[in-house]
């Protein structure tokens, strides 16, 4: 009887007698000696998920004032000021009226006529924000935010959104109501097929499954005439680089050539100089996300930082501090995050380069 | 002369012909000044004996080659192999322009230049939403537990060394992106496949059924509804999974990929599997599964992978990648040889199974044949297609349309917008149409 798979293990004598026979089967489906119990401590530690009725969510409380800082702190960079920023992501803010709260319907989405959406247009839960910043934010140091300090970014982002006073202060206690007043609350729908699971009908989501296109397998003439509703922009096709490379060289068909230059041999690549080292670095390590090497893009361009510090006997020393540090206010508002995951020797690299004139090679 | 091949009216010269009939012709009665113009394509290295030589027949036949005549190299020169030298045009590729940050971005996969169903490893689609990273597996922990303790009767924590003990499968699945195609919903954007369709892929994968683990914590699955997927990465990305698809035994906690441990850019050492469901619900780096029964609404649910209609309401929880195919040779940025015979070739999936047939248009959707599908067929995997074409030459719309085993055909751009407008993003499924030009010259549009 040791042999029967698990679903004939049910009694309690096949239990214990499973445990001890070396080759047979499982006991009510548990593997002996694989895995073991979670203790509280480590469930706490990873189990942070917040759900929209606030299950999981840890008490605390943030001020829109205090969420100011903290945001300008770790934030604007990326985000901008007001989170209305496209700069390197797509807005946060922005695109919601007082009569969205009212409706929780965001009009501009139904109109069609916003130039993008942003988060908060989209977005139903204030729980998905929590959750969100709480798990993954700052995107350079994730995890590295106080519970209170998250709650400050919330009510400062739902101030930003004017959904929130200026004087509020978020809790545990009233998020729910913030998450009454956002402005797509009534936006979301789960009534169609792509939901897997179990539909509405029977406790899940969805109709069960139920596409909402149909198509029928016409064979011959299926219409009159084809309509071509759009063509391949010049723009596009020259923008992907060079067509030929991205085809064998053999086979039924070649690649186009969307270089510009056809017939010319591509050259060898050369081994990295130690320019092209340093900035290949600087592209890796995400520097390249903000400073451009010949003008401001967040912050200042390395040329700007070579003709500022250029002469100065410990430039490399005070420009490495920085960069480890991080600083703000010698280039404007806009605070230069600490890059504490970057090696010394690495910025060291970096900071000679900048100083060199940041060359490509 | 008549195994010669005949390069007359060919678009583009291939390696093996660069003489024409008249230039051979030529060298045969003694003219050798044809030199200055036939070797502007060919290797003009040549000497001259061997130009000579050429018109008896093809000098890569007639002169033996340097491999043919040297030492090979040792084994082992490359512990890990690589692809032939010549191969470098097959590689993962960003769309220039689609996002501002290498680390939350997209990398497609050359589908122009694949065979048969599985993705190299090395080729397979990258999507990161905060870098990927390469995870120390001995360090590496699963944590199961529920959203309050009646859900299990023991939270568990489990090494990596516990679930390569568990008893495993092994399963073909296709995974795409649900934003496969998204740059295509109101407009033609992009010029290849590899840009089009390239956030797709398919591999073997291995792991332990995600039921298995749940039920060695003891689930109680009548109160179970959900799960909640969460990965070890800076990102912790989370999805929320319906309970049924665990209990069906398709989900699976996976570490194999096509006979080896997953790649770090696809979430070594563990991953979920999700058959048929899209890409992001596959959580890479996979550290914690909470079982609850409500779902989350995390931010790759409620803010981003939701789907605009055209009433200005967003379908949430879309996770089911429909029915679709692509013709991947011949395909948009690539040019025709020669008139004559071709295979169309390329891709069909369902996340609803398996795919029962694929018919194939040469002339944008008038009238269609059925195309072989290779087998094998598997649910919720990619299959090959291929079907005969002899091109005469004159213009073309080349166009694939799958159906799967629940019936529901691939719809058209125009069926497909009729329902869901422009701006959905996700979960485009429209046939695919390459136009084909006298030249031989193929290019990406939209038929309606």
């Amino acid at each position: 009887m040791f042999r029967f798979s698990k679903p004939a293990l049910g009694g309690a004598i096949a239990l214990a007698l499973a445990a001890l026979t070396a080759g047979s089967a499982l006991a009510d489906g548990r593997y002996a000696g694989i895995g073991r119990s979670a203790t509280r401590a480590e469930i706490h530690a990873w189990d942070i998920d917040v759900r929209p009725d606030f299950k999981g969510l840890r008490p605390g409380s943030g001020s829109v004032d205090q969420g100011q800082e903290v945001w300008e702190a770790k934030c604007t960079s990326c985000h901008g000021s007001f989170g209305e920023s496209n700069e390197v992501h797509t807005p946060l803010i922005g695109g919601t009226t007082k009569d969205d709260i009212k409706t929780g319907h965001v009009l501009s989405l139904v109109k069609g006529d916003a130039p993008q959406r942003s988060a908060i247009m989209k977005v139903a839960t204030v729980s998905t924000l929590f959750d969100y910043i709480n798990r993954a934010m700052p995107l350079t140091a994730p995890k590295s935010l106080s519970n209170d300090e998250v709650y400050a970014l919330v009510a400062y982002l739902l101030n930003l959104a004017e959904i929130v006073p200026g004087d509020f202060v978020l809790t545990e206690k009233n998020i729910a109501e913030a998450q009454a007043r956002m402005p797509n609350r009534n936006g979301m729908r789960t009534d169609h097929g792509m939901w897997p699971g179990a539909s509405a009908a029977k406790g899940g989501m969805g109709n069960g499954g139920k596409p909402d296109v149909k198509n029928t397998a016409c064979m011959s003439n299926c219409k009159t005439e084809v309509k071509i509703a759009s063509l391949l922009p010049v723009y596009a096709e020259t923008a992907h680089g060079n067509l030929a490379e991205q085809n064998r060289p053999v086979g039924p068909v070649r690649g186009k050539d969307t270089s510009g230059k056809a017939g010319a041999t591509p050259a060898a690549p050369a081994p990295l100089s130690e320019n092209a080292a340093a900035s290949k670095l600087a592209q890796d390590s995400g520097c390249m996300a903000c400073h451009g090497v010949a003008g401001k893009i967040v912050g200042p361009g390395y040329n700007e930082v070579l003709a500022k510090y250029r002469g100065q006997a410990d430039a490399e020393a005070r420009l490495a501090a920085k960069v480890k540090a991080g600083g703000q206010g010698v280039w404007g508002a806009i605070p230069m995050p600490p890059q504490t995951q970057l090696k010394d020797e690495d910025i060291r690299s970096l900071v000679k380069w900048i100083m060199s004139g940041a060359k490509a090679q | 002369m008549a195994d010669q091949p005949n390069p007359r009216g060919r678009i583009r010269p291939a390696p093996e012909s660069f003489l024409t009939e008249a230039e051979i012709t030529a060298v045969k009665e003694g003219r050798r000044d044809f030199l200055r113009n036939a070797f502007v394509t060919a290797s003009a290295a040549l000497a001259g004996s061997s130009v000579a030589r050429a018109a008896e027949g093809d000098p890569n036949i007639l002169t033996l080659p340097p491999w043919t005549t040297s030492l090979g190299q040792p084994v082992a020169a490359r512990p890990y192999g690589l692809p032939s030298q010549y191969e470098k045009g097959l590689q993962r590729r960003e769309s220039p322009g689609l996002t501002r940050m290498p680390q939350v971005s997209v990398a497609f996969t050359p589908l122009q230049g694949l065979f048969g169903i599985i993705t190299p490893s090395g080729l397979h689609f990258e999507r990161h939403h905060q870098g990927w990273v390469d995870i120390d597996p001995s360090k590496h922990r699963l944590m199961v537990h529920g959203t309050d303790d009646s859900f299990l009767k023991q939270p568990k924590v489990y090494t990596v060394d516990d679930i390569l003990r568990l008893p495993p499968v092994s399963r073909m699945h296709f995974i795409e992106c649900g934003a496969n195609t998204g740059m295509e919903w109101g407009n033609v954007a992009v010029p290849t496949v590899q840009y089009s369709h390239g956030m797709l892929s398919c591999s073997e994968f291995t792991g332990v059924p995600l039921r298995v683990i749940l039920e060695d914590c003891g689930i109680d699955w009548k109160k179970a509804k959900y799960v909640l997927a969460e990965g070890a990465d800076g990102s912790s990305m989370t999805r929320t999974i319906p309970i049924e698809m665990v209990q069906s035994d398709e989900v699976l906690v996976a570490y194999g990929q096509n006979g080896e441990m997953l790649r770090p850019e696809n979430g070594y050492p563990l991953r979920l599997v999700v058959p048929g469901v899209q890409g992001v619900s596959w959580v890479k780096w996979l550290r914690r599964i909470e079982v609850g029964d409500k779902p989350w609404a995390t931010k790759d649910e409620a803010i981003h992978y939701i789907d605009l209609m055209p009433d200005g309401q967003h379908r949430q929880y879309t996770s089911v990648q429909e029915c679709k195919s692509v013709i991947t040779t011949p395909s948009g940025g690539q040019i025709l040889l020669d008139k004559g015979f071709y295979n169309i070739s390329g891709l069909a999936w369902s996340g609803r199974g398996k795919v029962k047939r694929v018919d194939v248009s040469t002339d944008g959707g008038i009238n269609w044949r059925p195309a072989r599908v290779e087998g094998p067929v598997n649910s919720k995997c990619l299959t090959r297609f291929n079907i005969d074409w002899v091109w005469d030459g004159k213009p073309a719309i080349l166009q694939s349309r799958a159906m799967d085993e629940t019936g529901y055909v691939q719809p058209a751009y125009g069926q497909l917008r009729a329902v869901r407008g422009t701006k959905s993003i996700y979960h485009n499924n429209a046939i695919q149409s390459w136009k084909v030009i006298e030249g031989g010259e193929v290019s990406n549009v939209q038929v309606l």
